[in-house]
C-alpha cells in the first residue's frame, strides 16, 4: 500500500454534505472487474455534460483551470456515504486525490480510505469553511500541506489546524503497511480463539 | 455486568484488542456478489492469499446479472458478462458455494443469506455491500464493508474494526393502518438525518418493533446504513426462531437445541446502558415518501413539500434546493399531486413475500395508471417461486405489472437498464440519490403498499383503508 507522510496539495471544495459513493463513481462506470481504469469514471455526472459523455463541463470545480492538479478535497457531511463500493477510493486514488477533509464520513468509505493509502481527515464545518474560503480565492496559490505525523494541516501562509487520527490507522498509513499481513501475523491467536469457540458455538461450523 | 445486545454480540467475536479502539473480530460467514465480490475473489488470487474457511463463504449473482424472464450470461449492462463468468471461475477455482444463475437458490445477497439460514442470529457476517446490515433483523451482526476488508476477513476469518458506540430507537405504542416498517424507517432518518447514527450499532426496539415479523424487521435493519449506523439489530426472540427452523445451512438436531439455547441470551439486558436512546411514538408515523435525493428528505403523503427557505443552516438549505431542482418540484406542492411515471417493487429492502403479499393485496382487481410503467422483481429465486405458487404473479400481471426473475435489477443503474432520463419512480428501494436508478432518474422512496397504490393512481398515493 502506498505510504502516506506528508502532502503538499491544490484543494478543491466541494461544500455540500452526503456527497455518496453513486456519485463518486456512477455504477455505469465501473466496467470492468478490476480497481483500476476508474479516474475518468471519477464524479462522472457532474464532471461531464452529458451522461456517458466525456465532454468536460466547464462549470464542475475540478474541470476549471484554477483547480489542475488538485490533491485534496474539502466537503461537507457524510461524504462517500451509501453504497460501500471501494471503486470510489480507488477512482479518486487514480485521480490523484491524497486526502478528503469533511466533518464526517460514511464509515465503509472510511475504511476504504485508510485501506487504501487515502487519508480521511475530520475537521469541524467552521474549519472546513475557513479553508474553503481562503483556498478558493487562488486555489493554486493557497494550498495545503499535510503532515501527517504531527497531525496537521498547514496553509502556504503558515497557519495551521491540528486534527485528530485513530493511532493504528495513522500507523498503518505512514508505514504503508497491509492489513492482511499484519493480521495473518496473529494467526495463531485466531486459532486458538476458534477451537474454543467450536466448542461454546459448534453450529456455525460448517465442516 | 448488564449488557447491551450489541455488546454480547461484540464480545462473542472478540479475539483481541489491537491499538486503539480497534479489535479483532472473528467473523463467522462472510456473503459475495459478482459486483464486488469477484473483484475481491480476484484480489485474494493475485495476491496468491487462500481464503481461510471456504465453507463459510458464499456467492450469489444479483447486481448485474439481468432480471428478464430466460435469461443467460448476458446483461445490458456494458461488459456485465465479464463479471458473470470471472465471479463464475474464481467462485470455482476458490471453492464456495456459488448461487449462479437457474440455481434455485439464486438472488439478492441479503435476501438468500436469510432465507438459506446462512445469517444465524449471534453470528458476525460480512459482505462487501452496505446493506448487509439487514441481517440485523435476526440478530446478528451483519455490515457491509470494501472489497479490501472482505478479502482480509476471506484470507484471516477476522476482521480489524472500531467499536462503535451503542443506541437504542424505541418504537412506542401502535402503528396505524397501512403503516409498515418501511415507514418507520423513512421517519426516524427524516427526523434525525441521514448523519443520525454515525458511530453507532443501532438496536431497534419496542413493543412495535417485538410485534413486526422477522421480514419486517429486515426491512427496517437494511436501511441502518442510510441513517449511517454502523449496523441494526434485533433483539432474538420466538418469531426469530421460529424463521430459523429447517432453513437449509441452520443447524438440526442437538446442535439446533444447543443453539437456541444460546440464541435465547440474545437481548439487551433490563436495564442495560446505551450511549443514546431516541424514542419515537408510532402514533405520529404516516405513510412516509421522500422528495429530494436524500433519504432524509422524507415527509408523510399528506404533507406538502418543504420550503428551503424556513431552514436556518445554509448548507441543508442549499441541498434542499439543489434537491428540488433535480426533482423538478417546488416547496408548496402537496406530495399527493405528484405524477409519476414508474413503480418498482423489488430490492434488499422490500421484495421478500410479505413486501409482495402487501402489494398484491391491493392490487387484486386493480389496473396500474396507463401513464406508469410497473415492474415487479422478486427479492430471490425462492421468493419467486413462493410467490407464484399463490399466485400473486397472476395479480401482478393482472394489474399490468411485469414479473421479473430475481436480482437487484432497477434499484440502481450498473450503465443496463433503467426507466428512462427525468422520469419519475416510485421505488420500494433505498436510496434516492441522483442518478440512482439511471442517469437523471427521479426517485421517490416508499413502502410497498404505498407504490400499489401510487401505481394505480399514477400520483403519489397511499392506499385507501
Ligand atoms: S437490491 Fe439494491 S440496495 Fe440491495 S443489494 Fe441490490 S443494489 Fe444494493
Amino acid at each position: 500500500m502506498d505510504k502516506f507522510d506528508r502532502h503538499t496539495g491544490i484543494a478543491a471544495a466541494l461544500l455540500r454534505p452526503n456527497i455518496d459513493t453513486d456519485t463518486i463513481i456512477p455504477s455505469r462506470e465501473m466496467t470492468r472487474v478490476s480497481r483500476e481504469g476508474l479516474k475518468d469514471g471519477l464524479f462522472a455526472a457532474w464532471r461531464y455534460t452529458l451522461p456517458g459523455s466525456r465532454e468536460a463541463n466547464l462549470n464542475f470545480i475540478l474541470n476549471r483551470p484554477a483547480y489542475s492538479n488538485t490533491s485534496i478535497i474539502l466537503s461537507g457531511d457524510n461524504f462517500g456515504c451509501g453504497s460501500s463500493r471501494e471503486h470510489a477510493v480507488w477512482a479518486l486514488k487514480e485521480y490523484g486525490i491524497r486526502a478528503i477533509i469533511a466533518p464526517s464520513f460514511g464509515s465503509i468509505f472510511q475504511s476504504n480510505c485508510i485501506r487504501n493509502g487515502v487519508l480521511p481527515i475530520v475537521l469541524s464545518n467552521n474549519m472546513i469553511k475557513e479553508m474553503a474560503d481562503w483556498v478558493e480565492k487562488d486555489p493554486q496559490h493557497n494550498y495545503l500541506i499535510i503532515a501527517l505525523p504531527e497531525q496537521k494541516i498547514h496553509w502556504s501562509t503558515g497557519k495551521y489546524f491540528e486534527f485528530e487520527l485513530d493511532e493504528a490507522e495513522k500507523n498503518m498509513l505512514i508505514k504503508g503497511l497491509d492489513a492482511i499481513s499484519l493480521t495473518q501475523v496473529l494467526d495463531n491467536k485466531i486459532d486458538l480463539f476458534e477451537q474454543k469457540d467450536r466448542l461454546e458455538r459448534p453450529w456455525i461450523y460448517l465442516d | 455486568m448488564l449488557k447491551t445486545l450489541f455488546e454480547k454480540l461484540w464480545t462473542l467475536h472478540e479475539i483481541s484488542i489491537i491499538g486503539n479502539g480497534e479489535c479483532l473480530i472473528f467473523i463467522d460467514r462472510m456473503f459475495l456478489h459478482e459486483r464486488t465480490g469477484s473483484i475481491a475473489l480476484k484480489g485474494l488470487e493475485d495476491a496468491a492469499r487462500a481464503i481461510k474457511s471456504p465453507q463459510h463463504v458464499f456467492c450469489t449473482m444479483d447486481h448485474i446479472v439481468d432480471t428478464t424472464l430466460g435469461r443467460g450470461d448476458e446483461t445490458l449492462m456494458p461488459n456485465g458478462r465479464d463479471f458473470i463468468v470471472a465471479t463464475r471461475k474464481s467462485a470455482q477455482r476458490a471453492g464456495i458455494r456459488l448461487f449462479d444463475i437457474g440455481d434455485q437458490n439464486q438472488g439478492i445477497s441479503h435476501v438468500v443469506s436469510a432465507e438459506l439460514g446462512i445469517a444465524l442470529p449471534g453470528s458476525t457476517l460480512i459482505c462487501p455491500d452496505s446493506h448487509t446490515c439487514t441481517l440485523g433483523g435476526l440478530g446478528a451482526l451483519a455490515w457491509g464493508v470494501g472489497s479490501t476488508e472482505a478479502e482480509h476477513a476471506m484470507a484471516t476469518n477476522t476482521l480489524r474494526v472500531k467499536k462503535p458506540k451503542t443506541m437504542r430507537v424505541d418504537f412506542r405504542g401502535k402503528l396505524s393502518q397501512g403503516v409498515t416498517a418501511k415507514d418507520m424507517i423513512l421517519h426516524l432518518i427524516s427526523q434525525e438525518g441521514t448523519g443520525g447514527g454515525a458511530g453507532y450499532a443501532v438496536e431497534f426496539s419496542g413493543q412495535t418493533v417485538r410485534e413486526l415479523g422477522i421480514e419486517a424487521r429486515f426491512t427496517l435493519c437494511n436501511m441502518a446504513v442510510e441513517f449511517s449506523a454502523f449496523t441494526g439489530l434485533v433483539a432474538v426472540d420466538q418469531s426469530t426462531l421460529d424463521y430459523i427452523q429447517d432453513r437449509t445451512f441452520a443447524p438440526k438436531g442437538n446442535e439446533l437445541k444447543q443453539a437456541i439455547n444460546h440464541w435465547n441470551t440474545l437481548h439487551t439486558d433490563i436495564g442495560a446502558e446505551f450511549d443514546r436512546t431516541i424514542t419515537i411514538q408510532c402514533e405520529e408515523i404516516k405513510p412516509t415518501v421522500t422528495w429530494g435525493t436524500s433519504p432524509q428528505h422524507a415527509i408523510s403523503i399528506e404533507d406538502e413539500i418543504p420550503d428551503p427557505k424556513r431552514e436556518t443552516s445554509s448548507i441543508t438549505a442549499n441541498a434542499m434546493t439543489r434537491a428540488l431542482t433535480y426533482m423538478d418540484l417546488s416547496p408548496g406542492m402537496p406530495m399527493t399531486s405528484v405524477k409519476l411515471d414508474a413503480a418498482f417493487i423489488g430490492s434488499c429492502t422490500n421484495a421478500r413475500l410479505s413486501d409482495l403479499r402487501a402489494a398484491a393485496q391491493y392490487l387484486q382487481g386493480k389496473t396500474v395508471s396507463p401513464w406508469v410503467r410497473a415492474v415487479c422483481v422478486p427479492g430471490s429465486s425462492q421468493v419467486k417461486v413462493a410467490a407464484e405458487a399463490e399466485g400473486l404473479d397472476k395479480i401482478f400481471l393482472a394489474a399490468g405489472f411485469e414479473w421479473r426473475e430475481s436480482g437487484c435489477s432497477m434499484c440502481f443503474y450498473a450503465g443496463g437498464e433503467t426507466f428512462g432520463k427525468q422520469k419519475r419512480i416510485i421505488s420500494t428501494t433505498n436510496r434516492n440519490f441522483e442518478g440512482r436508478q439511471g442517469p437523471e432518474t427521479r426517485t421517490h422512496l416508499a413502502s410497498p403498499l404505498t407504490v400499489a397504490a401510487s401505481a394505480c393512481k399514477g400520483y403519489i398515493s397511499a392506499a385507501e383503508d
